[in-house]
């Protein structure tokens, strides 16, 4: 967080068909719809988020994630962070107050992998959902589904990641938990943080810009993953791979597909880091192993299928 | 219910396939694998087909994948389709290399 930057703050998802969406994100990943705008778009949180919404879902005729914003501490160090993100080069745009419904002046700008982020100070302090501030009970009673803690990272596909590294890094001040090097020491994978969570965000390489591969959520334990895994089953949900281990992070996960083709993950555990850890390498030859511990093997799926 | 087959010409698989049933769905149930299977909702276009005779209904897919000219000649993908009358497939050539085999960005 030295640069000022807090934490994942919000993802804008595109999906095929609106309301079959927010089933899918309410009543089977347990997240809580809390508002909805003119232009059809849809807020959701999920219920130890104490800002107002963290995924926006929007109707397009093609799936994928229009942005991922993350929220800074203040004022001041967004207009600092501004300043330097115009000084390494990048074009930065202005989205007023109030274009997402509740939520402060946004900066965004595209990396060189060809995905857009945003920076903000500001968005409606709602509180976490369905318990008190003072004597909070352990959990709300009324949520749905996997009951998802919070909205936690992004995996991004995309070029030019050592161009992305150096705008992470050396002018958002994250820091690099976990990276995947080939033979040549060339990094294909990079996990980012500005907390003390093995990744906030994390890239792989890939030739196509812009690609998204998933939105995480996390989940407090291994019998969480495996009762999601349960109603993936009982809501007939398009499974990816899991529940399983990975190399990378140590998490314990399952992927599965929204009714649109994007991937989400809920996972629980994993490592932590402080920004004095040396990052944790993985070997591209052990690949298989560090994606899945389990299978050991490269799973195409994992690698080629993104919206 | 209507039930109808469908052929892929590419492989010479055959299977059964309901009328509200994705052509996808029915070969992932009857343990085939002659079609690459994706996300199933339409989104990754890993599942793409052409069918080259047959009636179908289509559901949501991702422009990316499903633009206009594509659905004219008969490009879908095959968890978004429907058949309306027994079918013949063929497989499209075979998206995006894996990562092991892209050049890689220099640190």
């Amino acid at each position: 967080m030295k640069k000022g930057v807090m934490r994942p703050g919000h993802v804008q998802i595109r999906v095929l068909d609106i309301e079959e969406a927010v089933k899918h994100y309410t009543d089977l990943m347990g997240l809580i719809e809390t508002d909805r705008d003119e232009q059809g778009r849809v807020y959701l949180k999920a219920w130890t988020e104490v800002d107002k919404f963290s995924v926006v879902l929007i109707e397009a005729d093609e799936p994928g994630c229009d942005f991922m914003g993350f929220k800074v501490v203040d004022e001041a160090a967004l207009v600092q962070l501004e300043k330097d993100l115009v000084a390494y080069g990048l074009d930065v745009e202005q989205i007023p107050e109030g274009e997402l419904k509740d939520c402060g002046r946004r900066i965004r700008f595209t990396v060189p992998s060809g995905h857009a982020f945003e920076l903000y100070a500001d968005k409606l302090y709602t509180g976490k959902w369905g318990v008190t501030e003072v004597n909070p009970e352990a959990w709300p009673r009324g949520l749905s589904g996997m009951k998802a803690v919070r909205f936690d990272h992004c995996l991004f596909y995309g070029p030019e990641l050592a161009a992305v590294y150096d705008i992470f890094v050396n002018v958002l001040g994250f820091h690099l938990a976990e990276q995947v090097l080939d033979p040549e020491g060339t990094r294909i994978a990079q996990f980012l943080t500005v907390s003390m969570k093995e990744h906030d965000i994390a890239f792989i390489h890939h030739e196509e810009k812009g690609k998204f591969h998933h939105a995480s959520f996390f989940l407090e334990t291994w019998e969480d993953v495996l009762r999601a895994a349960d109603l993936i089953s009982m809501t007939d949900t398009s499974i990816d791979i899991g529940p399983t281990r990975h190399g990378l992070t140590h998490g314990k996960t399952i992927y599965f597909f929204d009714p649109s083709g994007n991937r989400n993950e809920v996972f629980c555990g994993g490592d932590y880091t402080y920004p004095d850890h040396k990052p944790v390498t993985w070997q591209a030859e052990q690949l298989g192993k560090a994606i899945f511990y389990h299978d050991r093997q490269l799973n195409e799926r994992f690698l080629t299928v993104l919206t | 219910m209507a039930v109808f087959h469908v052929i892929n010409r590419t492989t010479g698989d055959r299977f059964r396939c309901d009328e509200d049933q994705s052509v996808l769905k029915a070969m992932e149930l009857v343990g085939k694998k002659c079609v690459p299977v994706g996300c199933r909702g339409g989104g990754c276009g890993f599942c793409k087909i052409r069918v080259v005779e047959g009636e179908f209904r289509c559901g949501k897919m991702s422009k990316a994948h499903c633009p206009p000219e594509a659905l004219d000649k008969g490009e879908v993908l095959a968890c978004r389709i429907y058949p309306r009358t027994d079918l013949m497939i063929e497989c499209m050539p075979q998206p995006a290399a894996p990562l092991a085999e892209q050049t890689k960005t220099k640190p």
